[in-house]
C-alpha cells in the first residue's frame, strides 16, 4: 500500500505496473479469502494457535490443573471475523481498482470503468480459477436486496424532474411497448431459430424462449447509468434512455413471473393471459404507489426533525429502502417504487433538513451508489469466469443479433407514432442513439440466474453474458465516438442562471395562460393545477415553519445569492471588486456627480480580514453540476450556508432597525461607524444582495458616504421630512447596498490595485 | 381531402392558414373558441379576457392579455395597442406558440427562435422602446411572484437587480465605472437566453378537435 500512497502523492505518475502490482495484490487476498472458505471451520483454531496455548489448552482439558495458564498475550481467531472481514476487503480492493483506473488518464477516456471493471473481475475469477478454488457468483439475493437500491435511489433522489414529466408519454412507450415487443420478437424468432436442425437445440419450448426473451429484452439501469454518464449527452435523450430502463422493471417483473408460472402449468388460456395484463397495472401502480407513501412519511418525518439534525439523513435512506422491501414483499415493482419514494420525497426534504444534512445524504448516496456499482461490474466479470457455461453457436449469435435487431425495429416504429404526438419530434439522430443506448446488464443476469430449470440455464446464462458482454463493451465504447461523430448535442455546460430561472417560471405562467385562452386542459394547465394544491395543501403539511410558503425563484435567488457572495469571498482579492461594484453602478440611473473620497483602509487591515475570511470559509473547487457520480458539484459553501442565512437575517433585522435613525445628509459617521465594527464574525456574515457591501461596510467607515441616509429614505415612505434631501437623488438607487458599493467603487477605482478586470464575468456566470 | 370539406365555404381560411401556418381544422377550433369568448361578437376586448376564470389566478395575467392588443405582435412593424382585436389578429398572437416542425433547416429554425423571444420581449418592454429597462425588469419579477403572498418588495427588487447584472456582464462584458447600462435591447436578450431553447420550450398544443365545449 505505501506503493500506492508514495504514487498517489506524486501526481498521476502511477504507471502500469503498480496497477499489475495492485491487480496481483486484489488477487491475492481474494484468493486467500476464497480458500479460507473452504478450509473447515475448526483448523483455524487449532492450527494458528501458538504452540504455548494449545499445550496449555490441552494441559488444562488433561485436568493436570496446578499450572497456571499463561495469560494469551497475542492469539489469532480469524473465525470470528471472517465474514465482514472478507466483505470489507472485496470493497476496499474494488475501489482500490477504480482509484487506479482513474489516475492512468489515457484509459479511462476511451474506455468506460464498467468495460474496465469487467476485465478486472474476469482477471481474478481466473486467478482464482487456476488456482482452483471456487469463486464466488453473482448472488441474486445479494444483487436484488443490497447492490441494486443504492444506485436506485441515487437515480429516483436525483431524476430530473422536469425533463421527465414533460417526456413521461414517451418514455412510458418506450418502456412498456417497447419492451413488449423485444421480448415477444426475441422470445419467437428464437423458437423458430430453436427449430433449425441441426442446431441440437431442439428442447427448447416456445415458452422457456418467451421467458428467455423477456429477461434479455430490458434495458438496464445500471449499463445505462454507467456509460451515459461519461459521455455528457443532451438532457432529452439521457431522460429517454434512462427512464426507460427504469419503467421498464414493472414489464420485466410481470413477463418474468408470468413466463416463469406458465412454463410450469400445462396449458395456458386466455384468461390467463389476461390476468397477466392486470397483473402488469396492479405490479407497476402498486408499487408507485407503495413508494409515494413511503415518500409522504419521510417527508412527514423530516418536518420535525429539527432538533435531532443528525439522523435526518438516515429516514432518507430508511424509507426509501423500506419502500423497496415492501414492495419486494409484493412483488411488486421494486424499482418503481423507489423511484416514486425517492420522487416524492426529494422537495419536502430538502426544504425541511439542514444544509449539512442535505450534503449528508448527497454524498451518500454517490458513494454506495458507486461502490455497488463497483461491486456489481467485478462480481460479473468473476462470475462469467466461475459460473457452468454451455456454449451453443447458434443460440448465442442470433440473441446477439436479434437483440440489436428488434432493438432497432421497435425504436424506429414507435418513433414514428410518438411522433405524431409530440410537440418536439425525434429526429433521427435522437432515434439512432436511442437505439444505440438499449444496454444490458447485470439484472438480466441476476433474473437468468434465479432460473430453476437447469439444463437450459446455463445456456441462457452463457447467452445473456455474451450480450451483456457485447453491448457494454462493443456499445458502450463506441457511443463515445459516435457521439462526437453525429455531433449530437451535449449537456449545456453552463449553470442556471437567474435569468433562465425568471424566464422558466415566466414561461410556465405564460404557457398555462396561453392554453386557457385557448380553452383546453392541456399539460401546463395540469402542471399548475398541481403546483396549487401543492402549495395550498401539500407543502402545509410536510414543510416545517415559513419555508413552507417560499416561493421558488426566492429559494433559487437565496441558494444563488448565498453562492455568489461565498465566491467572490472564496476568491479573496479586492481587486475583483471594483469591476463588479461599479457594473452595479452601471445599471442603475445615473444620479448627480458626487464628490470622491480619499480611501484609507491600510493594507495590514485588509491582510487580517482576508486571513478571516479564509479560516472561517472551506476552500473548495466548483465543479460542474451533473447527475455524474463521477463530478460532483461540490459546494463551496454548504458548511457555512444555514449559518449564513441566519445571520444575514440578523444583519437585515438590525439594518432595518438603524433605518429608524434619522440622520441628515451631511453628518454620516454615525450609522456608518456603527456598522463598521470590526468583529470579524460579524464582518465574515454581513453577506448582502452582491456580497459587496461587506467590503463596503469596511470601506465607508473612513469616510462620509453622503448617500447613506437618503438612500434610506427612498425606501420608507414614513419620514417625510428627509423627502427635501431626497429631492436632489431622486434618481439615486433606493437600496442601502448600492450605496454601499457606490462608495466602494469611488473609494477603490481610485488608486487601488486594480489588478483583473474579469471579476464581472466570473461572479455572475 | 378532408380539410376542403371542413372549409364550409370559408375561403379566408386558406389565407389565413397560409399566414399563420396553423391548419384548417386548428383555424376552425380556434374560431369557434374566439366565438365563445367574444359572446359571438365580431371582436374581443380586454374585458372578454378578464371573464375567462382560469386565467384569474395567473400572476401575469395582465400582460398576457396586453399581448393580445399589441400592436407589435402582428408581424406588420406597428405599434402600440389597441382596444379591441379580430379574429385574424387573435390567431396571428396564437401563432407565436406553434411548434417548430420537423423538417426545418438551420436558418427557420433560427428565425422561429427570434420571433418567440421577440414576443417575450415586447411582453417585457411595455413602454416600446425598445429596452427593457430595470424598471421593467423589477415590475416582471414582481408580478411573477405577486401571488405568493407576504412578498417584500425588496426582494423582488434584489433579484431583478441581480438578473440585471448578469445581463449586463453577459452582454457588454467590462464596464467602467461610469458607463451607465442603459437596459436590455433585444439583442442582448437574445444573447441572454441562448442556451435557453425557447424554441422546443415555448410551445402549446394546438388541437384538431373541438374540446372548447368541455372547459370553461
Amino acid at each position: 500500500m505505501a506503493v500506492v500512497r508514495s504514487s498517489c502523492g506524486s501526481s498521476a505518475r502511477l504507471t502500469a505496473p503498480t496497477c499489475v502490482l495492485l491487480l496481483l495484490l486484489f488477487a491475492f487476498v481474494s484468493v486467500a479469502s476464497a480458500s479460507r472458505d473452504d478450509a473447515p471451520g475448526g483448523n483455524n483454531e487449532t492450527g494458528r494457535a501458538p504452540p504455548e496455548d494449545s499445550h496449555h489448552h490441552h494441559q488444562q482439558t488433561n485436568s493436570s490443573t496446578h499450572h497456571k495458564k499463561a495469560f494469551p498475550v497475542l492469539s489469532f481467531n480469524y473465525e470470528h471475523v471472517r465474514q465482514p472481514f472478507e466483505i470489507s476487503l472485496w470493497i476496499l480492493l474494488a475501489l482500490l481498482m477504480k482509484l487506479g483506473f482513474h489516475i492512468i488518464p489515457r484509459v479511462s477516456n476511451v474506455v468506460p470503468e464498467s468495460c474496465l471493471l469487467i476485465v478486472v473481475g474476469l482477471l481474478i475469477g481466473g486467478i482464482i480459477k487456476a488456482i482452483g478454488e471456487k469463486a464466488p457468483m453473482l448472488d441474486s439475493k445479494l444483487f436484488f436486496l443490497y447492490l441494486l437500491p443504492p444506485i436506485i435511489l441515487d437515480a429516483g433522489y436525483f431524476l430530473p424532474i422536469r425533463p421527465f414529466t414533460e417526456n413521461m408519454g414517451t418514455i412510458l412507450v418506450f418502456a412498456v411497448v417497447g419492451t413488449l415487443w423485444n421480448t415477444f420478437f426475441v422470445g419467437g424468432m428464437m423458437y423458430a431459430v430453436c427449430q433449425i436442425e441441426g442446431a441440437q437445440l431442439g428442447g427448447v419450448d416456445l415458452l422457456s424462449c418467451l421467458l428467455f426473451g423477456s429477461i434479455i429484452s430490458a434495458v438496464d439501469p445500471v449499463a445505462v447509468l454507467a456509460v451515459f454518464e461519461e459521455i455528457h449527452i443532451n438532457e432529452l435523450l439521457h431522460i429517454l434512455v434512462f427512464g426507460e430502463s427504469l419503467l421498464n422493471d414493472a414489464v420485466t417483473v410481470v413477463l418474468y413471473h408470468l413466463f416463469e408460472e406458465f412454463s410450469h402449468a400445462d396449458t395456458v388460456t386466455v384468461g390467463d393471459a389476461l390476468l397477466g395484463v392486470v397483473c402488469f397495472f396492479v405490479v407497476s401502480l402498486g408499487g408507485i404507489m407503495v413508494g409515494a407513501i413511503y415518500g409522504l412519511l419521510g417527508a412527514f418525518t423530516s418536518r420535525f426533525t429539527s432538533h435531532t439534525r443528525v439522523i435526518e439523513p438516515l429516514f432518507v435512506f430508511l424509507y426509501s429502502y423500506m419502500a423497496y422491501l415492501s414492495a419486494e414483499v409484493f412483488h411488486l415493482s421494486g424499482i418503481m417504487s423507489l423511484i416514486a419514494c425517492g420522487v416524492m420525497m426529494r422537495p419536502y426534504v430538502e426544504a425541511n433538513i439542514s444544509h449539512k444534512s442535505y450534503t449528508t445524504v448527497k454524498y451518500f448516496m454517490k458513494m454506495w451508489s458507486s461502490v455497488s456499482e463497483t461491486l456489481i461490474f467485478i462480481f460479473l466479470g468473476v462470475s462469467t469466469v466461475a459460473g457452468p457455461h454451455a456454449w451453443n453457436w447458434t443460440f448465442v449469435i442470433f440473441t446477439v443479433i436479434l437483440c440489436l435487431v428488434s432493438r432497432v425495429l421497435g425504436v424506429i416504429g414507435l418513433t414514428y407514432v410518438i411522433n405524431k404526438f409530440r410537440i418536439v419530434k425525434l429526429t433521427k439522430k435522437d432515434q439512432f442513439i436511442v437505439a444505440y443506448g438499449g444496454l444490458r446488464g447485470a439484472i438480466a443476469f441476476s433474473l437468468g440466474f434465479l432460473l430453476t430449470n437447469s439444463q437450459l440455464k446455463n445456456m441462457f446464462l452463457t447467452a445473456i453474458i455474451t450480450v451483456i458482454f457485447f453491448t457494454v463493451f462493443v456499445q458502450g465504447m463506441t457511443i463515445r465516438p459516435l457521439v462526437e461523430l453525429l455531433a449530437v448535442k451535449k449537456k449545456k455546460e453552463s449553470k442556471r442562471s437567474i435569468n433562465e430561472e425568471i424566464h422558466t417560471q415566466f414561461l410556465d405562467h405564460l404557457l398555462t395562460g396561453i392554453e386557457d385562452i385557448c380553452g383546453h386542459y392541456g399539460h401546463h394547465h395540469w402542471k399548475d393545477k398541481l403546483n396549487r394544491f401543492n402549495k395550498a395543501y401539500v407543502k402545509r403539511w410536510l414543510i416545517a415553519g415559513e419555508r413552507s410558503t417560499e416561493p421558488q425563484l426566492i429559494s433559487f435567488y437565496n441558494k444563488m445569492e448565498m453562492k455568489q457572495a461565498m465566491m467572490l469571498v472564496e476568491s479573496g482579492s479586492a481587486a475583483k471588486l471594483p469591476a463588479i461594484v461599479s457594473s452595479m453602478q452601471n445599471i442603475q440611473p445615473r444620479g448627480p456627480a458626487r464628490p470622491r473620497a480619499i480611501p484609507s483602509i491600510s493594507k495590514s487591515r485588509e491582510q487580517e480580514i482576508r486571513k478571516i475570511l479564509r479560516a472561517n470559509l472551506q476552500k473548495t473547487r466548483q465543479r460542474l453540476r451533473s447527475y455524474s457520480r463521477h463530478d460532483l458539484l461540490i459546494d463551496p459553501f454548504e458548511d457555512g450556508l444555514s449559518e449564513v442565512r441566519f445571520r444575514r437575517q440578523r444583519v437585515e433585522m438590525e439594518r432595518r432597525m438603524s433605518h429608524y435613525l434619522t440622520v441628515p445628509a451631511n453628518r454620516q459617521e454615525i450609522p456608518s461607524v456603527r456598522k463598521v465594527c470590526f468583529e470579524p464574525e460579524h464582518q465574515v456574515y454581513t453577506y448582502d444582495t452582491d456580497g459587496e457591501s461587506l467590503r463596503g461596510r469596511r470601506a465607508s467607515h473612513s469616510h462620509p458616504s453622503a448617500s447613506d441616509a437618503a438612500g434610506l429614505v427612498n425606501e420608507s415612505t414614513r419620514r417625510p421630512d428627509q423627502s427635501g434631501a431626497a429631492e436632489p437623488r431622486a434618481k439615486v438607487p433606493d437600496d442601502q447596498e448600492d450605496q454601499d458599493q457606490l462608495t466602494l467603487s469611488r473609494c477603490l477605482s481610485d488608486p487601488g490595485p486594480n489588478k483583473d478586470e474579469e471579476g464581472g464575468g466570473s461572479f455572475l456566470s | 381531402m378532408g380539410a376542403l370539406q371542413s372549409l364550409h365555404g370559408r375561403p379566408e381560411y386558406l389565407d389565413l392558414a397560409e399566414k399563420t401556418g396553423f391548419s384548417f381544422e386548428q383555424i376552425r377550433v380556434l374560431h369557434e373558441r374566439f366565438k365563445q369568448l367574444s359572446h359571438n361578437e365580431e371582436t374581443l376586448r380586454r374585458s372578454h379576457f378578464n371573464e375567462i376564470p382560469d386565467l384569474a389566478c395567473n400572476p401575469i395575467r395582465a400582460q398576457i392579455i396586453e399581448a393580445f392588443f399589441d400592436r407589435r405582435n402582428y408581424h406588420q412593424n406597428g405599434e402600440g395597442t389597441v382596444e379591441e382585436i379580430g379574429f385574424e389578429e387573435f390567431l396571428v398572437v396564437m401563432s407565436h406558440f406553434r411548434p417548430p416542425s420537423l423538417h426545418m433547416t438551420e436558418e427557420q429554425r433560427e428565425n422561429v427562435r427570434r420571433e418567440k423571444l421577440r414576443f417575450v420581449f415586447n411582453m417585457h418592454d411595455t413602454d416600446n422602446d425598445g429596452t427593457i429597462t430595470l424598471e421593467e425588469y423589477r415590475h416582471v419579477v414582481e408580478e411573477l411572484l405577486s401571488r405568493s403572498g407576504a412578498l417584500e418588495k425588496e426582494t423582488a427588487k434584489s433579484i431583478a437587480d441581480a438578473a440585471m447584472l448578469e445581463v449586463a456582464s453577459i452582454s457588454m462584458g467590462h464596464m467602467e465605472p461610469d458607463e451607465f447600462y442603459e437596459g436590455i435591447t433585444f439583442e442582448h436578450f437574445l444573447k441572454l437566453l441562448d442556451g435557453f431553447e425557447i424554441e422546443s420550450r415555448m410551445n402549446i398544443r394546438f388541437l384538431n378537435m373541438d374540446t372548447s365545449t368541455l372547459c370553461k
